[in-house]
C-alpha cells in the first residue's frame, strides 16, 4: 500500500491519478500516525517552502517522516523539503537529503524553469532504471538542490542541479513524474519496485 | 536543453471542443477527453482548455470535465474560463489542473493576478492577452470578451503596457493571442511577438496563425517564444504532432520527440 501525504497543499489529485493510471490505488493520509502502516509514501508539494514546512512541523509530520524506514519520495517542493535547508524563506528542511536548496541562477533564460528538459543519469540506482539519454521530464520550479553525492540524475538550466536524489530510504524528484508522460510513468514504476 | 513547447488549444463549449475563425462561427470538433488523450499520446507538451462562453456568461467554467482530463492525461494542462477569484482558481486547481489562465477578469481587476500569485505561486498563473493590431494607428490594443463576437470590445490598454503590468503583478506566463491572425493559418505574427518578447522575462507563448510546420520553426527561431499554441491545424489534422516535432528537431529547434 502506498500513501500520499496530504498537508493541505494542492496537487494531491494529480499524483493520485498518475498512480491510478498505473493500476495502483494510493491512500491519501492526513494524520502522521497513519504513515508507518504503509509500504511506501509520496510527499507532494507545490507553493512556498516556508508555508509547506510550517505545515509539516505543525501537523507532526517531521518526526513521522524521520522515523519512517520504507521508501519515501518527495516530488518538486516535497523533494526540497527533504533536504537540509531552503533558501526560499531561509528555513531548515527535514534533513533527510544532504545539501541545500538555492535559487536557480538562470542568467538570460526565462524564469521559472518551466517545461520539458532532458536529464542525465549520474548514479546507478533502482529509481533510474531504463531511463535513456534523451528522455525528458516536466519541470516547474525556481529553486533547486545543488548537485552532490546524493544526486542520481542532473539537469542543466542556467546551472546544473539535481533532478533526482536519493539517500537511504528517502528520494526526491525535482520535476513532476505524474505529468511527464511515459518517462514519468516509468519513474513512478521504478519507485514502486524500489526495495530498501 | 529546455524544449520549445507545442501546445494544442481546445476551445470548450457545452462539453465539446469547438473551433471558430477569428473567434467567430464556432463549429464542433469533437469530444474533450478523446481529443485530449489523442494529443497527449501524439506528443503534445501541454494542453490548454478554454471554456469560451464562461467569461461572457459571467460564470465559472464547468469543473466536471477538468477532473476527467486530469484522470486521463499524463501531461500538464492549463484551464481558462471565467476564473475571477482565488476561490474559483482553487476549485479548478483542486480538480488536477496545473495552471489557470485568466484574461477578461484580469482586465476588470488587475489585482487578481497578484492575489493568485500570492496564493498559488507564480508557476500556475497564466495571463491570456488578446491583442489586436490597429492598422490605422499602428498600435497593438488589448481586447476582452473575445469568446463572443457581440461582447468583444477594446480595453483601455495597449498591449505593451498590459504585458509589463501583468508581469509586475506576478504572472508566471503570458499567452499572446494575435487576433488578426487567429484561425486564418497564415503564420504567427513574428513582428508583434518579437516586440513583446523583448518586454517579457517570463515564458511567452505565441498564439494565432499557425498553418504549416514552417510557421512553428519560424516563431521559435525568430521570435524566441517558449511555446507555440495552435488549434485548427491540429483539429483539422493539417499538421500531425509527431511530424511537426521531427521537423523542428531537423531544424535544430530544441524539442521533445516521443517514441
Amino acid at each position: 500500500m502506498i500513501a500520499i501525504i496530504n498537508t493541505g497543499c494542492a496537487n494531491i489529485n494529480s499524483v493520485r491519478f498518475a498512480f491510478e493510471r498505473l493500476g495502483v490505488t494510493p491512500e491519501i493520509i492526513s494524520n502522521p500516525e497513519q504513515l508507518k502502516g504503509f509500504d511506501r509514501a509520496i510527499l507532494p508539494g507545490v507553493g512556498h517552502a516556508n508555508v509547506a514546512m510550517k505545515r509539516l512541523v505543525d501537523q507532526g509530520w517531521k518526526e513521522a517522516i524521520a522515523q519512517y524506514e520504507k521508501p519515501l519520495m518527495g516530488i518538486c517542493l516535497g523533494m526540497q523539503l527533504l533536504c537540509d535547508y531552503s533558501e526560499e524563506g531561509q528555513i531548515n528542511g527535514l534533513g533527510m537529503i544532504n545539501g541545500p536548496v538555492t535559487q536557480l541562477r538562470t542568467g538570460d533564460l526565462t524564469s521559472p524553469h518551466m517545461g520539458w528538459n532532458t536529464i542525465q543519469i549520474v548514479g546507478q540506482h533502482p529509481l533510474t532504471r531504463n531511463i535513456d539519454l534523451n528522455d525528458q521530464v516536466y519541470f516547474v520550479h525556481s529553486f533547486a538542490h545543488a548537485v552532490n553525492e546524493t544526486t542520481l540524475a542532473q539537469c542543466i538550466y542556467g546551472q546544473p542541479f539535481s533532478a533526482i536524489v536519493a539517500k537511504d530510504n528517502y528520494a526526491g524528484m525535482q520535476f513532476h513524474p505524474e505529468k511527464s508522460a511515459k518517462v514519468g510513468a516509468k519513474l513512478l514504476n521504478n519507485f514502486m519496485q524500489w526495495q530498501v | 536543453m529546455l524544449s520549445k513547447r507545442i501546445i494544442p488549444c481546445l476551445d470548450v463549449k457545452d462539453g465539446q471542443v469547438v473551433k471558430g475563425v477569428k473567434f467567430k462561427q464556432h463549429e464542433v470538433v469533437g469530444d474533450i477527453i478523446e481529443l485530449a488523450k489523442l494529443y497527449s499520446e501524439h506528443g503534445a507538451d501541454e494542453l490548454v482548455f478554454y471554456e469560451i462562453s464562461a467569461s461572457v456568461e459571467k460564470r465559472l467554467l464547468d469543473l466536471n470535465w477538468v477532473r476527467d482530463i486530469a484522470r486521463n492525461i499524463d501531461i500538464p494542462f492549463c484551464v481558462a474560463g471565467g476564473i475571477k477569484s482565488v476561490e474559483d482558481a482553487a476549485k479548478v486547481l483542486e480538480q488536477g489542473a496545473d495552471k489557470i489562465s485568466i484574461n477578461s477578469p484580469a482586465i476588470a481587476r488587475p489585482e487578481l493576478i497578484k492575489e493568485l500569485h500570492d496564493e498559488f505561486g507564480k508557476q500556475c498563473v497564466v495571463v491570456g492577452v488578446d491583442s489586436f493590431y490597429d492598422e490605422q494607428t499602428g498600435e497593438y490594443l488589448v481586447y476582452q470578451f473575445t469568446g463572443d463576437p457581440n461582447a468583444a470590445s477594446q480595453t483601455r490598454y495597449k498591449t505593451q503596457e498590459w504585458i509589463s503590468k501583468v508581469q509586475a503583478l506576478g504572472a508566471g506566463e503570458i499567452v499572446l493571442n494575435c487576433m488578426n491572425q487567429d484561425g486564418v493559418r497564415k503564420g504567427y505574427d513574428i513582428k508583434q511577438l518579437k516586440e513583446m518578447r523583448a518586454l517579457c522575462d517570463i515564458p511567452l507563448i505565441a498564439s494565432g496563425g499557425a498553418g504549416k510546420v514552417e510557421d512553428f520553426s519560424e516563431v521559435f527561431t525568430d521570435a524566441n517564444v517558449d511555446g507555440a499554441l495552435a488549434a485548427s491545424v491540429f483539429h483539422k489534422q493539417v499538421i500531425q504532432i509527431p511530424t511537426l516535432k521531427q521537423y523542428l528537431a531537423n531544424n535544430k529547434v530544441a524539442t521533445r520527440l516521443c517514441s
